[in-house]
């Protein structure tokens, strides 16, 4: 395996309704900022790869638009998955391994709020016997989350994450949703879709974030601090929520297995759990213990752009590796409902 | 400037049609015949709604299995707001259903009226829609079995 | 497309699963400029600060250089044919008399082509370098849209030579 790394990340500030700019408008700064930090000439980047969803806007193709924001021309070597953007990382590790390039760019931008997203993520469900019945994205994680407080949780463990995680947002100047609430005050708050608060669930954000990877000598001449992917692995469960065990995430298990996450102690997480009863179930998955920090960005509940929170995941965590204040780090993305697809990514300093 | 960026409203709309196949296309002919059909599993259970294919070990199946008309809730959510799109225009719960004879449960509306009403492992029936066709919506929703 | 829907006889065989979803499309910024401007019936392009190239209408970014574009260009509401097809095949939805003319014009000023209607001409007469206007709606009927630009038509003056608009064929 060659060793790569990540060497740069930016972000967008999430917000609710990015009414001004276009996706392009918005990717363009991030990309251009991704690229800065990360000492590695744009025309010289080996390898472009983006994820996003054309259902989140309405507009067919709009992937192809955001290629404005990279400058692709003369032509360039690129690639796109109508995913999280943290799957394009997958792709661009995986590009990398070939030798024949030693950097990538990779990107993700979403602008949920020209849509009505909960019922836009419908689109994502078995199209036969689930989607004509038009469930909304809300009521299905609802579903798991009864389920996983029946198998012996309470409603104040969700109310301590949201809690955590807002509070932990005050410190993220990206983040859109921060506030120090107690879980006692949260819990006073009226049921959404039962048994979900509104603070059990991510709010909707308009965003982008950019990632730039180097393979081994590039990222060690263009970074004090490289952090390397020493593992990353994904896998997902079926398509019928009724044949899955929803108070378990099995698939993030063996993924955080294949990627190594038990080899060694674990300084941070961030943890892709757009709800917040998820996070419970994704520490258990990976055996993080109460001593692991996690998510110190605030997490999904305070800034979900869609198809591009676990990319986003992977830069934070990346990012704690580089500035010295972990030595490893863990970043999770999922997919899907219900936990269906999840990705996980370990990311070491060097020794 | 207020006012300077531009709104439109854009309708995206995709007539779908889609080809269900043997095990679905069976499921669905029966929904029509007011009967409900699950398919065997390679370890032997029976999986509602039916897949082509075994989720553990990818086996195609084919042995169609009749089962109930009513079963247990196995997980719920209750919906306090239903939005246009959703199948009730009342207050009501998604479930998970697992019907007599199954081993797996659907996803359906559940008309229970109140959230007092639910709680998990309750009884539940289907409720036939009028003028079925073959689909999932031939099920109009589930009711629960005790009468309030 | 069944008229008569399928025959409960037989085996299901399909289902119908339409998609309908609502969204408030937006365009950003630099194309509502562009269509502000529309309105008032000017055609405002963007300049790329890198390789000084004029996007009209501009969408706030250089896809060539990935840079964006501030600078704002008032462009010519004329310009040269430099590619063009003849419909003449009916469609859904179609609202204009066959045969008719799509092209793509450079406005004086621009760097991209734009693409509008050819009319006020016989389809036959068309060709590269052809030097066209913009006719306008009224002043009172102009909306933030291309549609307020009714058509382009041959201008009368001589063609363009083609040294003037072969990078942008």
């Amino acid at each position: 395996m060659r060793d790569v790394a990540v060497v740069a990340f930016a972000q967008s500030r999430a917000v609710r309704a990015e009414e001004g700019a276009n996706e392009v408008e918005i990717l363009m700064p991030v990309v251009s900022a991704a690229i800065e930090r990360s000492g590695v000439p744009r025309k010289e980047i080996g390898f472009t790869v983006s994820g996003s969803c054309d259902y989140l806007a309405g507009v067919p193709f709009a992937f192809v638009q955001g290629l404005d924001a990279v400058g692709a021309w003369p032509p360039i070597r690129e690639s796109h998955v109508e995913m999280d953007g943290a799957w394009a990382l997958y792709e661009a590790w995986v590009r990398l391994q070939h030798g024949d390039v030693d950097s990538a760019l990779v990107y993700a931008f979403g602008k949920s709020s020209l849509g009505d997203l909960p019922q836009v993520l419908t689109l994502q469900l078995d199209p036969y016997c689930m989607a004509p019945l038009w469930p909304d994205s809300i009521s299905i994680a609802a579903l798991q989350a009864r389920a996983w407080l029946e198998a012996g949780h309470d409603e104040r463990e969700m109310a301590e994450v949201a809690a955590r995680s807002r509070k932990a947002a005050l410190a993220n100047p990206m983040a859109q949703v921060a506030q120090d609430l107690t879980p006692e005050e949260l819990l006073k708050q009226p049921y959404l879709v039962s048994p979900l608060r509104r603070h059990d669930c991510p709010p909707i954000s308009d965003g982008a974030a950019a990632v730039v990877l180097a393979a081994g000598g590039l990222a060690r001449e263009v970074s004090e601090r490289p952090a390397w992917i020493r593992g990353i692995d994904h896998r997902i469960e079926p398509h019928g929520l009724g044949v899955r065990d929803l108070t378990h995430s099995p698939s993030t298990r063996l993924a955080g297995e294949r990627a190594g996450v038990g080899r060694a102690t674990v300084d941070v997480a961030e943890l892709h759990a757009p709800f917040s009863f998820q996070e419970v179930i994704l520490r258990q998955a990976l055996g993080l213990g109460p001593d692991v920090e996690v998510n110190p960005s605030g997490g999904a509940l305070a800034a979900n752009v869609m198809m591009g929170a676990g990319l986003v995941r992977i830069g934070e965590a990346a990012g704690r590796v580089s500035d010295g204040g972990a030595g490893r780090a863990v970043a999770h993305a999922t997919s899907g409902p219900c936990l269906q697809q999840n990705l996980v990514c370990v990311l070491e300093a060097d020794q | 400037m207020a006012g300077e960026i531009l709104v439109a409203t854009n309708v995206l709309e995709y007539p779908y049609t889609r080809t269900v196949g043997p095990v679905l296309g069976a499921f669905f002919t029966g929904l029509r015949e007011g009967r409900i059909q699950g398919v065997r599993a390679a370890d032997g259970r029976v999986l509602v709604p039916p897949t082509e294919y075994d989720p553990l070990t990818s086996e195609e199946l084919t042995e169609m299995v009749d089962v109930g008309q009513a079963g247990v809730v196995t997980t719920w959510a209750w919906v306090y707001a239903p939005r246009p799109l959703h199948p009730l225009d009342r207050p009501f719960a998604w479930v998970l259903v697992r019907l007599d004879g199954a081993d797996t449960s659907m996803l359906h509306a559940l008309d229970a009226g109140e959230p007092e009403r639910m709680s998990t492992g309750m009884r539940v029936r289907v409720r036939w829609r009028e003028g079925r066709v073959g689909e999932i919506q031939d099920i109009a929703c589930f009711e629960p079995e005790t009468p309030s | 497309m069944t008229e008569a829907g399928p025959d409960p006889n037989e085996p299901v065989r399909s289902i119908r699963a339409p998609v309908h979803l609502e969204y408030h499309f937006m365009p950003g910024r630099a194309s509502s400029r562009f269509l502000r401007g529309v309105e008032q019936g000017r055609l405002l392009g963007q300049r790329c600060p890198q390789c000084a190239k004029v996007y009209v209408p501009p969408r706030g970014a250089c896809a060539a250089c990935g840079v964006p574009t501030d600078e704002e260009v008032e462009v010519a509401d004329r310009g040269t044919v430099t590619t063009f097809c003849v419909v003449n095949v009916p469609f859904h939805g179609q609202k204009i008399k066959l045969p008719y003319v799509s092209a793509t014009i450079l406005l004086d000023g621009a760097d991209i082509g734009l693409f509008h209607l050819l009319q006020e001409v016989d389809a036959e007469k068309v060709h590269m370098g052809m030097r066209v206007e913009a006719v306008w709606a009224p002043p009172e009927q102009r909306k933030p849209t291309l549609e307020s630009i009714l058509h382009f038509r041959p201008s009368g003056e001589p063609d363009a030579d083609y040294e003037t608009y072969k990078d942008h064929v």
